[in-house]
């Protein structure tokens, strides 16, 4: 069994507390754990409410971690008109997922170490202490893969950082402000009635007359379906 | 342990409530009888607040919907998965089953792809094509008036196409193609591969009063609350229970066997509620199994007695074997002409709005049976996931890889909705030496029996599998696209899925006219119980290259026909 199995054993079934989350402390207060399990709704089942709950409560990071996490997600992507890495909870995200796929935890935590330590050798001091251009110096050691190199056979701080931008670009992208300055425009009713027809000109596409001729009249789409005995559809 | 008797008599109890158990409960009450669903899971109704996740946000998750509660994603309605808790199962040798179960009111079809397709006439007579597997007791005329009905009820969008084994049906109008299906129109054309619009029982048009009609939010993986799509709750058992049918749910109830008397009867079932722990017993006077092809089986093998020593039904020991899966296999694109393309809503119905039904003859291939190819892509709502490994699509370019800044955000801008996939799905060969049987020495947190699977993969699956792939890069290619990754080679069985992947696993109580080599007669009754039937895809002698659940519905009706028919004649 793995951590996140037993992990959950202690919700859905029951085994001993001491083993699990070594990493996380308790003490979240109870206040703060119930306005988290309020602030998100969505649709859970009794025992996902359980397991959610018990994460809420842990504590992955000491709070200069978090300071830190925040530090470096602020120079992945700098604030904008849109918003910022603050107002996407881009550091909750990445202390959230910590523990639910605890096999981040290790690689984040190291990797939070290693760059302190190489902010120390190369400027006597921790990281959130650097200016900006020092900051950066030190990203530049691991923010560029090496292209000839498969992903597991990069340097642990290339992998770390790695895995910190895509939780950084996730957490800033599927929060309120990223979808926005995204632009995505779904997720609401609507009637979809084929691409754009300056989109399609700009690929110089076309529907076939023929396909739609089969597709769906919009004007039509409340008047319940009836068949002739042949399944032509004449309403 | 306690047992506790019910006193009630049904006329018939049903087990399990997908798309089986809904379409049997609803004819059977619909003809006045007094049914039980017994269900593993809880309530479930896709338009209850507290339950929703349509129209939900990635940010409405603590996790933004990544899927380590859920397979599939935190909006997903599936309430299980491929492992659950307190309910192994097992493997033999170096199998790798994969057993994906949904426990809830209306199972899997709450969060399924609402493909619809018909079997055609050829997909029953399979054996007599090319040698291989063993031929349906029934031909397509047989089954062709009950999908019929099942299009005019539940509603199911498609085109006349005229192709003999793909049958054409009562069909709502289909959506029209969005931008990235356009391209792989342009691409599977050039390489002679057929296109049309895809069958999914999904409401572009309205079908009755009771249901909506779709608004185009690409969720039907969440069920949807305006009852748009089909879901077994939503379309047949709420329906029922409306039209004044006497149903009674047990839910949170884990059937462990199907009780029987001297004679060798079914008197009811017995089952443990998971909230007490405490095993209950329920009579009736037939006992409808619609659990899924492999839970079906399960109860069958634990159901042993002094009159079925080897579990009920399988005096002819077939019971557990011929299980099958769908074959899979899949490959990315890159769709370099749609870099910063404009952004507008595609989301369109949740799936694909064009597919590829098999369009080669086998004769002419290395491998006996067909696929049919499905598409995804566009600009999907962004999810846990999103801007992962943002600028990888960089390398063609010749530009660097990773990095940090405002550049991201051009990055992330310019390769959005830019990647394409294509997933096959095809028809594997039954065999007897692939099969899940009882696990002799483990039982789960109820402490019934749990399963053990057997099952290994042969060269007509692997040989497709490669045909799959040849295919992916041709029409890649001919689309103007960049394959992503690997192609799979040998070594990695040219990326076949694994046994049990593709949820569509069926034949564990094959149909037959011989009771010596099947378990149930074209009506779904157990050769060896006169009132025991299975209504889920158990009975599916072979599994065509088409998804099961409209054929589960259609056979079903059918069953649920007969039964009806037998009451009325008093054989029960």
């Amino acid at each position: 069994m793995n951590r996140r199995d037993s992990l959950k054993s202690l919700v859905f079934g029951s085994i001993g507390v001491g083993v699990l989350l070594e990493g996380c402390v308790s003490g979240v207060d109870s206040e703060t754990v119930a306005n988290s399990l309020k602030k998100f709704n969505y649709g859970r089942t009794p025992e996902e409410k359980e397991y959610d709950k018990l994460l809420f409560s842990k504590k992955c990071f000491t709070n200069n971690q978090m300071k830190l996490i925040s530090e470096i997600s602020n120079l992945i992507l700098p604030p904008n008109e849109f918003g910022s890495i603050n107002d996407a909870e881009v550091p909750e995200l990445i202390e959230f997922m910590a523990k639910d796929i605890p096999s981040y935890e290790a690689p984040l935590k190291d990797g939070l170490a290693s760059l302190n330590q190489h902010s120390i050798k190369k400027f006597k001091k921790v990281f959130v202490d650097c200016d900006e251009n020092q900051q950066k110096s030190i990203l530049d050691l691991m923010a560029y893969p090496d292209p000839n190199l498969s992903s597991s056979e990069q340097t642990d701080d290339i992998k770390w950082f790695t895995l910190f931008r895509n939780l950084t670009m996730t957490g800033y992208y599927t929060s309120k402000v990223g979808i926005k300055e995204l632009g995505y425009k779904g997720n609401t009713p609507n009637v979809w009635d084929g691409v754009p027809q300056d989109v399609l000109d700009q690929y110089g596409l076309s529907y076939d007359q023929d396909w739609l001729a089969k597709c769906v009249d919009q004007t039509k789409r409340n008047d319940v379906a009836e068949w002739d005995d042949q399944g032509n559809l004449v309403t | 342990m306690q047992i506790k008797e019910n006193l009630k008599e049904y006329d018939v109890i049903i087990v399990g409530s997908g798309a089986g158990g809904g379409m049997a409960s609803k004819i059977l009450s619909e003809a006045g009888l007094k049914i039980a669903i017994v269900e593993a899971g809880p309530f479930y109704d896709p338009a209850n607040p507290d339950q929703m996740t349509q129209m939900k946000w990635a940010y409405d998750s603590p996790r933004r919907g990544a899927g380590t509660t859920r397979p599939f994603g935190d909006f997903d309605q599936a309430y299980g998965g491929w492992d659950i808790e307190g309910e192994p199962y097992s493997q033999k040798g170096d199998t790798e089953f994969r057993w994906f179960r949904s426990r809830m009111l209306g199972g899997r079809t709450n969060h399924w792809g609402r493909i619809s397709l018909r079997f055609g006439p050829e997909d029953f007579k399979k054996k007599s094509i090319d040698g291989l597997g063993e031929d349906w007791p029934i031909g397509y005329d047989d089954i062709k008036p009950y999908y019929d009905k099942v299009d005019k009820l539940i509603g199911v969008f498609g085109s006349k196409e005229n192709l003999y084994n793909d049958p054409d049906g009562f069909f709502l109008p289909p959506p029209k193609p969005r931008l990235h299906e356009l391209f792989y129109i342009k691409g599977a054309r050039k390489s002679s591969v057929k296109v049309m619009p895809s069958r999914l029982s999904v409401l572009t048009k309205r079908i009755n009063n009771e249901r909506g009609v779709c608004f185009y939010c690409r969720q039907c993986a969440r069920s949807c609350s305006v009852y748009a799509d089909f879901s077994s709750g939503s379309c047949l058992i709420f329906p029922a229970q409306d039209n004044g049918g006497q149903i009674d749910l047990y839910v949170n109830s884990m059937v462990r066997t199907v009780t029987t008397n001297e004679e060798g009867k079914a008197t009811g079932v017995s089952f443990i509620n998971k909230e007490d722990r405490t095993e209950y017993k329920l009579k009736a006077k037939v006992v409808v199994l619609a659990a899924s092809a492999c839970s079906s089986a399960r109860i069958l093998l634990n159901s042993k007695s002094k009159q079925h020593p080897n579990g009920l039904g399988n005096s002819s020991d077939v019971v557990g074997k011929y299980l099958h899966d769908s074959t899979g296999g899949g490959r990315m694109a890159f769709l370099p002409e749609l870099v910063n393309r404009k952004i507008y809503n595609e989301d369109g119905v949740g799936g694909m709005h064009v597919y590829s039904p098999w369009w080669l003859d086998n004769k002419n291939l290395n491998f006996p049976r067909g696929y049919h190819i499905e598409v995804w892509g566009g600009m999907g709502s962004p999810s846990y996931g999103s801007g992962f490994n943002v600028n990888d699509l960089n390398k063609f370019f010749g530009i660097k890889v990773g990095g940090y800044g405002d550049m991201l955000r051009t990055d992330m801008r310019k390769y959005y909705g830019t990647v394409l996939g294509m997933d096959g799905r095809g028809e594997s060969i039954a065999m007897e030496s692939n099969y899940c049987e009882i696990d002799p020495d483990k039982v789960d947190e109820f402490g019934v029996p749990i399963l053990r699977f057997n099952y290994k993969w042969s060269n007509h699956e692997v040989n497709q599998a490669k045909h799959m792939q040849d295919t992916f890069e041709e029409i890649i290619h001919n689309m103007g696209g960049i394959a992503l990754g690997d192609k799979p080679s040998k070594d990695r069985n040219y990326g076949l899925t694994k046994p049990g992947e593709i949820i569509h696993e069926v034949g564990t109580t094959r149909m037959g006219s011989d009771p010596k080599t099947s378990v149930v007669n074209e009506f779904e009754q157990l050769h060896d119980v006169s009132n025991v039937f299975v209504v889920d895809a158990g009975p599916f002698v072979s599994q065509a290259d088409k998804n099961p659940t409209w054929t589960i519905m259609a056979l079903a009706w059918r069953t649920s026909d007969y039964i009806v028919d037998q009451f009325k004649k008093q054989n029960f």
